[in-house]
């Protein structure tokens, strides 16, 4: 069992957990994941850590309430337990002074990319950073972002605050010269950064959250088009070379399920699952 | 003297075991065979002919005293034959339901000869389902040795090597995982062959031999083996951590939606209870036409699952012929008792798909056999020109695994195959001192008991390598 030792709304929907489990925190590296099933009728869901405190023995990972499980994590509280993390899975991220370092976060994936942010900057790079969502009321982490990094902005699909769209970062790739771009956020996301960054041979790292089962190498589910090649996100990745992902495979991959995950959603909230007694 | 002697009449048929009935059983994920009951057993028991070199004895992995253990069922005496099998073999309930008998202890059955051989499987389960339903006891565990073993993997083999060393007195550590105990026992073979309370069972057994079971640690991310034996306090290692990576075909579109691995397929069902959702989160979707492609068990598995699921047609496409099939003849038999069809001499040439991404056609060429190749079966071989299409809107690739590669990668130093699997001794022990393998990891796909034979052998080394260290 893992206890919840905090919980925080980031933004609507948008919750963050710090979870107790000290061996997970001991060898945690920014870029890896965990897994987590709530309890024995469970599902098991990958995410990403956003944080990790060596000292106090936690963890800490974001999420955002669009199914079943997120929904009815969100309603747990502090002092409440998770019946099993696993973790750390997947490859850290290779984190070295690259030199000048753009990083787009977008989504739920602003977390990561915070942790992320720190790592780069410890090791000396200059980071100009960019986080995005789809309106203004979903950003978060604004502040922390704008404190450790040398540039930074806000971009929305809608404008509602920011750049609307991430157009504009062609503009300040061409002035500004990058040695390496990391995108974490929504697939589509990703793959527009890619096109964009491709045309200026800027190194492009992705990571990529496709469906999972085990997440360590047994199911295949994860698996993905990466330079041609079968390659599978829990074992071989989360970070690839986003130049040579095929994002269209993978969003038709991320799809599958979505049928059933509609009906487990729907049903446990007709059932009153979400506490509202059905209504 | 022997000729005044009346000879006893030797019964030729085995008893037969009672099943579900096909038509029933292909819509339920209930267990397909019954059971003896304790008539049945001592009626079976009986035709052993209690041979004095006995052939069945080699034939077995862990060297079960076959001839003591069913003399005991004969006697009644129930309690006693489980004990005596459970001198070689803590899993008794799982073996006798998953074993290949036919090509183990009962193939050189001397009563083989001119009938049927003496059912060593479905003995050993009746014995131990016996003493599961009564309350299993524990048996007397040597003094404690004060030496600490870690078990990577809580399969047959794991298991196997943890309650060996836990009676010999070891203070034993399993490193699991997934979230349940089991290995392949959980997430591979469903509960119509294999009942997932026995598993459990089995698993409490070995914990109160006073083996403790730390769930979802991946070792190789959380701790790795040389850290486990420096910092953690561990004397040796056991890595037990069996088939990994799904193996593909490698042919277009085998991305598209509604192709699974096996592993796939049988890790939502087994170990995540898909067929119960939603009332299980983990979905599973399943068409009309469902193709298998492979001829092993885990394709037997993963079909007649897919009927369980409410397919309305199941086809196994396997690209050499009946003979050369390696699943056993009885799950063979049970598959097409459930109407699962076998498409022989066919091979997928590649996959299309809907505008949805879903798969909707499949494209196979036939084949024919040429020589044997180096297993020596003979070599399925594509014949020019005989491309067909198959409409399916459900495939299962069981065409074989990889090893999981995260313990080779993070441990420096451990020998490797070109394979990716651990180079072991005879004895199992690895390239690095106290570390010890056994089972898939080593071999490559095998059987649950050859697993376990290789958990047991590893044991014994382990324990003689602990006793002998300063």
């Amino acid at each position: 069992m893992y206890k919840i030792v905090a919980k925080k709304e980031l933004a609507p929907k948008i919750k963050l957990f710090e979870v107790y489990a000290p061996e997970i925190a001991e060898k945690a590296k920014p870029g890896q994941f965990i897994i987590l099933i709530i309890d024995e009728k469970g599902e098991r869901i990958p995410l990403t850590i956003a944080g990790y405190d060596r000292k106090k023995g936690t963890v800490t990972f974001v999420f955002n309430e669009v199914g079943k499980t997120t929904k009815q994590l969100g309603l747990l509280k502090e002092g409440d337990s998770i019946t099993n993390i696993t973790g750390p899975l997947g490859n850290p991220s290779e984190i070295k002074n690259f030199g000048n370092v753009l990083c787009i976060g977008g989504g739920v994936m602003i977390a990561p990319m915070l942790l992320q942010v720190k790592a780069l900057r410890e090791v000396g790079n200059a980071v100009t950073t960019v986080i995005g969502a789809r309106i203004k009321d979903l950003l978060f982490f604004e502040e922390e972002m704008k404190a450790l990094s040398h540039k930074f902005y806000v971009a929305t699909d809608d404008g509602s605050k920011g750049y609307k769209g991430l157009g504009f970062l062609k503009e300040f790739i061409e002035k500004d010269r990058f040695d390496r771009c990391i995108a974490m956020g929504p697939v589509v996301m990703m793959k527009t950064v890619c096109e964009i960054t491709k045309p200026f041979g800027i190194p492009t790292i992705v990571t990529l959250t496709p469906i999972m089962v085990d997440g360590m190498g047994m199911c295949g589910v994860c698996r993905v088009t990466v330079g041609g090649q079968m390659k599978f996100a829990c074992v071989d990745g989360p970070e690839f070379d986003g130049h040579l992902v095929d994002f269209d495979g993978l969003i038709n991959r991320q799809r599958m399920f979505l049928p059933e995950e509609r009906l487990s959603s729907l049903l446990w909230e007709k059932l009153g699952g979400c506490g509202c007694g059905g209504k | 003297m022997a000729e005044n002697k009346p000879t006893p009449k030797v019964k030729k048929k085995a008893v037969p075991m009672p099943k579900q009935k096909p038509e029933v059983r292909r819509r339920n994920f209930n267990e397909v065979a019954l059971g003896y009951t304790e008539e049945q057993a001592i009626e079976e028991a009986s035709r052993c002919l209690q041979c004095p070199k006995p052939q069945c004895v080699p034939g077995c992995p862990v060297e079960i005293d076959i001839p003591a253990f069913i003399k005991l069922i004969r006697e009644g005496k129930f309690d006693e034959a489980v004990k005596k099998i459970k001198e070689k073999n803590s899993l008794p309930a799982i073996c006798g339901r998953v074993c290949p008998q036919e090509e183990q202890c009962q193939m050189n059955c001397v009563l083989g000869k001119a009938g049927d051989p003496i059912n060593i499987g479905r003995l050993e389960r009746f014995v131990a389902d016996w003493e599961r339903q009564k309350g299993v006891t524990i048996p007397e565990k040597a003094p404690a040795t004060g030496k600490k073993v870690a078990i990577i993997g809580a399969g047959p083999a794991g298991l196997t090597a943890a309650a060996d060393l836990a009676k010999l007195g070891h203070e034993v550590v399993i490193f699991e995982a997934l979230h349940l105990p089991g290995g392949v026992l959980v997430y591979g073979i469903p509960e119509f062959r294999l009942p997932k309370s026995i598993v459990q069972a089995e698993v409490d057994y070995i914990k109160k031999l006073g083996v403790e079971l730390r769930l979802g640690y991946l070792i190789g991310r959380i701790h790795t083996i040389p850290e486990l034996l420096k910092e953690e306090g561990f004397d040796a290692v056991f890595i037990g951590t069996g088939a990994g990576l799904p193996q593909f075909l490698g042919v277009p579109g085998e991305n598209l939606g509604g192709i699974y691995s096996a592993n796939e397929f049988l890790i939502r069902v087994n170990l995540m209870k898909s067929y119960a959702f939603p009332e299980y989160d983990t979905p599973i979707r399943i068409g009309r036409h469902v193709v298998v492609i492979g001829g092993g068990n885990v394709a037997m598995d993963s079909a007649r699952s897919a009927l369980r699921l409410g397919a309305e047609e199941v086809c196994i496409v396997y690209r050499r012929s009946r003979e050369e099939m390696p699943a056993r003849k009885e799950e063979i038999e049970n598959a097409e008792e459930e109407g699962i069809i076998c498409k022989f001499l066919a091979n997928p040439t590649r996959f299309i798909g809907d505008e949805k991404g879903w798969v909707k056609q499949m494209e196979c060429i036939c084949m024919e056999l040429g020589p044997p190749d180096e297993s020596g079966r003979r070599r399925p071989v594509p014949v020019k020109g005989s491309e067909f299409i198959m409409n399916v809107d459900t495939v299962i690739v069981a065409i074989g695994r990889t090893p999981n590669p995260i313990i080779q990668r993070t441990t420096e130093g451990l020998a490797v195959t070109k394979w990716g699997t651990i180079v072991v001794d005879e004895n199992g022990r690895a390239s690095l001192e106290g570390v010890y393998a056994g089972g898939d990891i080593v071999t490559g796909e095998a059987t649950v008991i050859s697993a376990m034979g290789a958990g047991k052998k590893a044991a014994k080394a382990i324990h003689q390598y602990l006793m002998n260290k300063k």
